[in-house]
């Protein structure tokens, strides 16, 4: 049942003043201007959780603002899945303002405010994309999502960070096109672009609207960096450490994996796909799963490594939508927070090392376990937890996966499923292996700031905590079901 | 006064054009001012007129009190009652921005000339879009092309040139648009737009009467630099004085596209058999310089050259949204048209400010922009993510209502066009964009922005902003009841 509420307008708006805010105190004023990113994210995170609570009473909060077009609602509507995506990129909003804040000023940063304004920015664009009620309202958020990205991926202002800037657009932008022409052909063709869940297209046969699904879910896709359309992530790795592990593992790309969800279910039905299309769709995704994974072990340098298992998990997260089962499907959506906990856990190690010893490459990292003792002991959850090794959350995820292709009687695609976690510990296992059995203590290197080192102690503790009670604080579980009981209609 | 308020909005800003020159010999400073009051009278009486048209439908003026069809008509409907209040409103916009500049740009004895030829060209302008007899938009185009001509010529190397040339192609548009009269008026013994068309209905297809279409839409093409009629329009803007430029991109190509419209849907209507062969052309034409013109902006190095064809390939838009000739294409081509002028105004008042404040144009002395001069650099920004489509900003509802038309009226490749065209202008977007806000700034001197120009460009930013949240009533408010008066949809 739905219920008028202004908690969706807060939520979008708390990150949207929050950043002109952090525009207006400026470098002069800095103290004020990271109270307000924290201030901004810990509203953001309050009004998440007064959401959530409605939610669980039973009622969705929505909120209409004004036409955007004649008979097209500019709405939101925080759904469960919405709310899944909505958790997600909220709690490791905060908790990455805090490790950012660490961050740049460890490294002594330039253009600090630009990136703090752009970054609340994203995440406006994040929320909206998120609480949206229609794709037109999606898109809008989408768009914005992308520009405000375009700064923090070129915030080192080097050619190469310039040239990895204006790729990552040519990308994105081509990509969005193509979902635009998606969203313009279903709305000429039923005068509806409203999610619902089951989708109101109702059943695919014509190879027109095949085509039309096709092109939307490539062009959403591409934040999803499915290949062959992903290069433009691991040469976004040169932005900043947090951007790289919010944005490139959490926000931006589950964005895109979260509007091709709402493709495939609450807009088109996916389960009415020609059997063909779909298993075709399934291995092509599956190319990427498997694909991504091998590129990864050949990658030295450890964020574009930690980029390419990020592709690898979208593209799973992907698949386990594409088999078309209720496991699977569950599987998939509790893989967006859980597999957004381990990477962000990651990605702060990496910036972690970075910032005390200045190295990027895992060859380097000989050692490193003895002189960061905290941040390499997190970094080993994590990984073990992508790797899929019981109690981790990646484990949950993963074994809901499986289910769901043994319910789906896909049988074949279990393999997809365990090689792929085979290359996982093929690449993260050597990164451990060389933090505590090689090379010696190097007294100069040293744990980095309690700023930076709590944030990703508090992220790997939460992916233990969600393997073991994935209802713990965020309710991910209860969400999750009620988004499959809403698609399957139980 | 209220009745008489269509010849106001006309005659105020012509009536002043001669005050303005006169009393530049008494106070130099006076013609500024005075040319900032009429265009605000104009937007005044052109905001009451549109109000007026919505809340009791068109309506119609006798000039002199002579009755339609004999008398010189000015017909007021949702159409060119919005046309006019924008341009109007953009007019005064970008006249309230650069008092500053033409003091610095133009020597004090040609500040009254100027300015007389601004408000000229403000009459010409409004006076095209009220005007409902087909001989007198010729002369109202003949006071708006010549005014322009002239201001062209006051700027700087090879501005004599550009204007000359801009002279002789602008004579040959309107010689054709006055054959095409010339026809219309043979076949129909009229000259009254409303009168064409009941006449016309009755008429059967010649090729006299496809021969008259075709010169008036050449006519109206060459006006509106439409491809491959667009030559001297680069080199007209980009000669021309700053101030001349920020005044004629934004407002004179898109009344002429008006007229197209007015011409294709509102005299002829699209299922007239010849117009269908030439909406036809008109979709790849327009096709082609999509693609010629955004290429060409993105390998410019001066700026106003790179804006001109930016400026072109967004005609070209307007161009494809007619060719669809389908109900949301011509919305879009409506709504385009009314984003466009807030737009390119945005764009080149940024552009004159930038120049005042560096007087350079090369794109090189754009770098570090964002922290020298961060309201100019605003207004790029806006008005640059506003061009290439990206929401929530006012360009992006006008593509939406384009792409629907394309896929309503399946014309593909318009489709192609419209998406490939706007990812090309990204690049000269971001391109812009990456030079303001990456790189650092060369050390030039840099003189201080005037206080007009800030609230200039804020407006401009704002206005493409609220533009875009109120879309859905301009459609709904004025396009689609001026589009329900026309036959065919």
């Amino acid at each position: 049942m739905e219920k008028e509420s202004l908690l969706p307008l807060l939520a979008l708006l708390t990150p949207l003043l929050g950043s002109f805010l952090i525009l207006i105190f400026g470098e002069n004023r800095r103290n004020l201007r990271e109270g307000t990113t924290l201030a901004a994210s810990s509203l953001t995170l309050l009004w998440t959780f007064l959401m959530l609570k409605a939610l669980k009473a039973g009622y969705i909060p929505q909120k209409y603002l004004f036409e955007l077009f004649p008979d097209l609602m500019f709405s939101f509507r925080a759904d469960p899945l919405g709310m899944v995506f909505l958790l997600l990129s909220t709690s490791l909003w905060l908790i990455i303002s805090i490790y950012s804040i660490g961050y740049m000023r460890s490294l002594k940063e330039h253009a600090q405010t630009r990136f703090f304004f752009c970054f609340s920015l994203a995440m406006f664009g994040a929320i909206g994309v998120a609480l949206s009620d229609n794709l037109v309202s999606l898109f809008l958020f989408y768009e914005i999502l992308t520009v405000s990205t375009f700064p923090l991926v070129a915030h080192e202002e080097s050619l190469e960070a310039l040239r990895a800037g204006r790729k990552y657009l040519v990308y994105l932008l081509s990509g969005a096109s193509l979902g635009l022409f998606g969203i313009i052909y279903l709305w000429g063709h039923y005068r509806n672009v409203s999610f619902v869940a089951g989708g109101f297209v109702g059943e695919v046969k014509d190879w027109v609207l095949i085509f039309v699904f096709l092109m939307t879910f490539l062009g959403f896709g591409t934040k999803a960096a499915l290949m062959p359309i992903h290069e433009w992530l691991p040469s976004a790795m040169i932005a900043p450490t947090p951007v790289s592990a919010l944005l490139h593992a959490v926000a931006v790309v589950k964005a895109g994996v979260f509007t091709c969800l709402r493709v495939l279910y609450f807009v088109f039905e996916a389960k009415s796909f020609p059997t063909e299309f779909s298993l075709g769709l399934s291995l092509f995704v599956s190319f990427t799963v498997i694909g991504a994974n091998l590129l990864a072990i050949r990658e030295d340098n450890l964020k574009r490594r930690l980029a390419f298992s990020t592709i690898n998990n979208l593209a799973i997260i992907l698949l386990g939508a594409l088999m078309l089962s209720k496991e699977a499907l569950k599987g998939a959506i509790l893989h967006i927070p859980f597999h957004g906990f381990m990477k962000i856990t990651l990605f702060m190690c990496a910036g972690s090392i970075y910032v005390k010893s200045k190295k990027e490459r895992v060859s380097e990292l000989d050692g490193i376990g003895y002189s960061m003792p905290f941040t390499m002991g997190a970094f080993t959850i994590s990984a073990l937890g992508l790797c899929g090794i019981p109690p981790l959350c990646g484990f949950l995820s993963k074994w809901y996966l499986c289910l769901g292709t043994l319910e789906a009687s896909k049988n074949w695609f279990l393999l997809i499923w365990l090689t792929s976690s085979f290359l996982d510990a093929v690449y993260f296992l050597p990164i451990v292996y060389r933090a505590f059995f090689r090379g010696k203590k190097d007294p100069k290197i040293k744990e980095a700031p309690f700023s930076m080192t709590i944030p990703l102690i508090v992220t790997a503790l939460g992916s233990v905590t969600f393997g073991l009670f994935p209802n713990f604080l965020f309710h991910l579980l209860e969400l999750v079901k009620m988004v499959i009981s809403s698609v399957w209609g139980v | 006064m209220n009745e008489q308020l269509p010849a106001l909005v006309v005659i105020i800003p012509l009536l002043f054009s001669f005050l303005i020159y006169v009393m530049g010999f008494i106070e130099r400073r006076m013609p500024y001012f005075l040319l900032l009051l009429s265009s605000a009278l104009s937007t005044l009486f052109s905001w009451k007129l549109l109000i007026k048209v919505i809340k009791e439908g068109p309506l119609s003026y006798h000039i002199g009190g002579w009755e339609p069809p004999w008398g010189i008509e000015y017909r007021v409907d949702h159409l060119n009652g919005i046309v006019a209040f924008v341009v109007s409103l953009v007019a005064f916009l970008v006249i309230l921005s650069f008092k500053e500049r033409i003091e610095r740009e133009v020597e004090p004895p040609r500040w009254s000339q100027l300015c007389a030829l601004f408000s000229l060209q403000l009459c010409g302008l409004l006076g095209m879009t009220y005007t409902g007899d087909v001989f007198n938009l010729y002369v109202l185009l003949e006071i708006a092309s010549f005014s322009a001509y002239s201001m062209v010529a006051i700027g700087k190397r090879g501005a004599e040139f550009s204007a000359f040339r801009y002279l002789i192609f602008g004579t040959i548009g309107a010689c054709c648009y006055l054959l095409g009269v010339g026809h219309l008026y043979i076949l129909t013994g009229s000259l009254n737009m409303a009168d064409i068309v009941t006449l016309l209905k009755n008429l059967p297809d010649s090729s006299a009467l496809r021969v008259g279409l075709c010169l008036l839409v050449i006519g109206i093409g060459i006006k509106m630099a439409f491809f491959p009629l667009h030559i001297w329009l680069p080199d007209a803007y980009s000669h021309a004085p700053s101030t001349v430029s920020a005044f004629l991109a934004p407002l004179s190509t898109k009344v002429a596209g008006y007229v197209l419209l007015r011409i294709l849907f509102g005299i002829f209507n699209p299922s007239f058999p010849s117009e269908k062969v030439l909406l036809e052309a008109l979709g790849w034409m327009s096709l082609a310089g999509a693609f010629f013109f955004s290429f060409m902006a993105i390998i410019q190095r001066e700026l106003r050259r790179a804006f001109c064809y930016l400026l072109l390939s967004e005609i070209s838009l307007l161009g494809m949204g007619v060719a669809s000739g389908t109900l949301e294409g011509l919305r879009g081509a409506i709504l385009h048209l009314i984003n466009d002028i807030f737009m390119i105004g945005c764009l080149f008042t940024s552009l004159c400010a930038f120049i005042h404040q560096f007087e350079k144009e090369d794109l090189r002395y754009l770098e570090g922009l964002g922290i020298l001069s961060p309201w100019v650099s605003l207004g790029f920004l806006m008005g640059g993510l506003s061009v290439i489509g990206i929401p929530p900003l006012c360009g992006f509802f006008s593509k939406w209502y384009l792409i629907l038309g394309t896929i309503e009226g399946e014309k593909w490749h318009l489709l192609i066009g419209i998406l490939v065209s706007s990812l090309i202008n990204a690049i000269l977007i971001f391109k812009v964009v990456e030079k303001i806000y990456l790189k650092h700034p060369h050390s030039v001197s840099l003189k201080n922005l005037p206080f007009a120009f800030l609230v200039s460009l804020l407006i401009f930013s704002v206005s493409l902003l609220v533009l875009g949240a109120l879309a859905s009533t301009i459609v709904k408010k004025v396009i689609d009841p001026w589009i329900l008066t026309l036959g065919g949809f």
